[in-house]
């Protein structure tokens, strides 16, 4: 019989801090600037600078290490992680290697085969790096350091997960933390969020670790699921084959769903870290700590208890709006202006859910206030517009928050209640229709929908149903 | 001289310095590092066992600075320190990852 074998998988996280300035400078962290328009002496690296750290970092950072049961470290500092790349000019990371702010946490996880916690071995803060951009024409590097000095905290776990399904609803949990604690929007796609895997394999009952290779380049949950299934096939294929695994950096090509080697040992890096000396320690003492733990908003689990003393909406409802904070407050706010919750959260629940998904975004991506959804919510309870009306109408606010009243107004949309107009419409329908008109006048009750069908595109959607079956009933 | 920096030390420490060094320099810098670690080495005539370890020399801690943006463009000055420029960015050797 072949043998079996287990994975061991271990991450590490980078999350960019949602700070408005550098970790290290006044420098602003806002995307999409023109090419080093953001930089100083401080994140380019000139001779003489000095860094001076951003207190919201260290603020986000504990907030993380509180919300994942860590150890915050009271006597905590910076070192430099010494390399040579362009991406950096100082030559060196400002980072924390000895001391990192958080050690030993954990979260708890839930996939098909029920709940487990996953460690945290640790959570630093460092500064991000440049961006290296290839120049065909001059054959040579560009380099823009807006992204130089932005903050991030790196989160390492421990080698608890055992497969990519444990390892995407690591992720998510602690994307769903960081989210509701505001320290960053998590978005894999544009880099805020990134996962190294660590992976090795070994024979399933075994004590000890197999060799691991480390895995780069994973800019989605799908590509980190593939990455997991393809190493862990490579690296059992090696062992079966009596070869030995490497141990490497790999970089991941989700085009062509595999990995090839970045870096092996043998040219393994020597950082000779080192405390920075231009960074004074941090010391922090229970005062500290408590304003921190004091001001940590409602998470999800107190969260979900309060919606169900408050409002009248299913379980399943609650458990699918808290998971994204933005998506919770979405609710709550168009809930306070006097919609009915069980209405907003229908709203959420099937076509915003459904568009996010059509469109690959996150619950952070919605852009309808909640006074447009309210508003919305309103037209369809007055009855001014109908239920299909109502969707395609909310399909460009969830587009461009639009405002549905105007816009339900510019386009000519509301519900025709002249009853006279439509008592007309519907005599025509009848009319024009012998054969369905018989076929309902001799029991077949199902005819009578042709025939609202055919009123309905009579009067473009702009009808009551329930009012045009009324009509036709009375008038058959 | 009691540390004695070998062949191989001398290689590993210019390719962490991206350094390449001729043979004279090699001879030269073997022999100076031998002596900065000899020198270094004297710390050790001295009994810490009661010393905490530091990191900083200066009693200070939390210098922090608030969350304000207090910079803004200055890409022509930080630029006219690039070696060579091309549209706003600051030109390198072709590198790769």
């Amino acid at each position: 019989m072949a043998k079996q074998y287990e994975t061991v998988i271990g991450l590490e996280v980078h999350v960019e801090l949602a700070t408005k300035t550098k970790i290290f400078c006044g420098c602003s962290t806002a995307f999409g600037g023109e090419p080093n328009t953001h930089t100083c002496p401080v994140c380019t690296g000139m001779p003489g600078s000095l860094p001076v750290l951003n207190k919201q970092v260290l603020e986000y950072a504990v907030a993380v290490g509180l919300a994942t049961d860590c150890t915050i470290t009271r006597n905590c500092k910076f070192d430099r992680k010494n390399y040579f790349y362009p991406d950096n000019p100082q030559n060196y990371q400002i980072s924390q290697l000895y001391l990192p702010i958080c050690r030993d946490g954990r979260v708890e996880i839930g996939t098909e085969d029920g709940k487990k916690f996953v460690g945290i071995h640790e959570i630093h803060m460092e500064e991000d790096a440049g961006k290296l951009i290839h120049d065909e024409w001059d054959d040579c590097t560009l380099v823009d350091y807006n992204r130089s000095g932005v903050p991030l905290i790196e989160i390492v776990s421990e080698p608890d997960m055992r497969s990519s399904q444990e390892v995407i609803a690591y992720l998510e949990k602690l994307r769903m933390i960081i989210q509701y604690l505001g320290a960053s929007d998590c978005k894999l796609q544009e880099g805020s969020m990134r996962a190294d895997v660590n992976l090795s394999v070994r024979e399933a009952g075994s004590g000890e670790f197999g060799t691991r290779t480390e895995m780069k380049n994973l800019n989605s949950f799908k590509a980190i699921a593939r990455a997991i299934e393809a190493e862990r096939e490579r690296q059992i294929d090696l062992l079966e084959s009596g070869e030995a695994v490497v141990q490497e950096t790999r970089r991941w090509d989700d085009n062509q769903g595999e990995s090839y080697a970045m870096r092996s040992k043998e040219d393994a890096q020597d950082y000779r870290y080192f405390p920075d000396p231009d960074l004074v320690p941090v010391v922090l003492d229970d005062a500290f700590l408590e304003q921190i733990r004091a001001r940590q908003p409602e998470m999800r689990p107190e969260k979900m208890l309060r919606y169900k003393r408050e409002f009248d909406i299913p379980d399943y409802d609650i458990e699918i709006i808290t998971e994204s904070r933005h998506m919770a407050d979405l609710f709550e706010a168009t809930a306070a202006l006097g919609s009915q919750p069980k209405k907003v959260s229908n709203w959420l629940m099937g076509d915003t859910l459904r568009l996010l998904k059509e469109r690959d975004m996150d619950p952070g991506d919605i852009c309808f206030s909640p006074e447009n959804l309210a508003r919305l919510i309103a037209l369809t309870d007055e009855k001014a517009i109908n239920s299909s009306v109502a969707r395609e109408v909310f399909e460009v606010m969830f587009e461009k928050d639009i405002d549905p009243e105007k816009y339900v107004e510019e386009k000519g949309l509301k519900t025709v209640n002249d009853e006279g107009a439509l008592r007309a419409v519907v005599e025509q329908v009848i009319a024009a229709n012998p054969q369905s008109v018989a076929d309902f006048r001799s029991g077949k009750e199902k005819a009578i929908g042709f025939l609202v069908g055919q009123t309905m595109k009579a009067m473009k959607g702009k009808a009551d149903p329930g009012m045009v079956n009324q009509l036709l009933r009375e008038l058959l | 001289m009691a540390n004695v920096i070998s062949d191989e030390t001398i290689e590993y420490v210019g390719i962490l310095a991206k350094l390449e060094l001729s043979p004279q320099e090699r001879e030269q810098a073997k022999k100076d590092m031998g002596s900065m670690l000899d020198y270094i080495d004297r710390l050790g005539e001295l009994d810490t066992s009661d010393v905490e370890p530091m990191s900083h020399v200066f009693p200070i801690n939390n210098v922090f600075r608030e969350d304000i943006v207090t910079n803004g463009d200055m890409r022509r000055e930080i630029l006219s320190n690039a070696p060579g420029e091309k549209d706003g960015m600051f030109m390198a050797p072709r590198t790769f990852e």
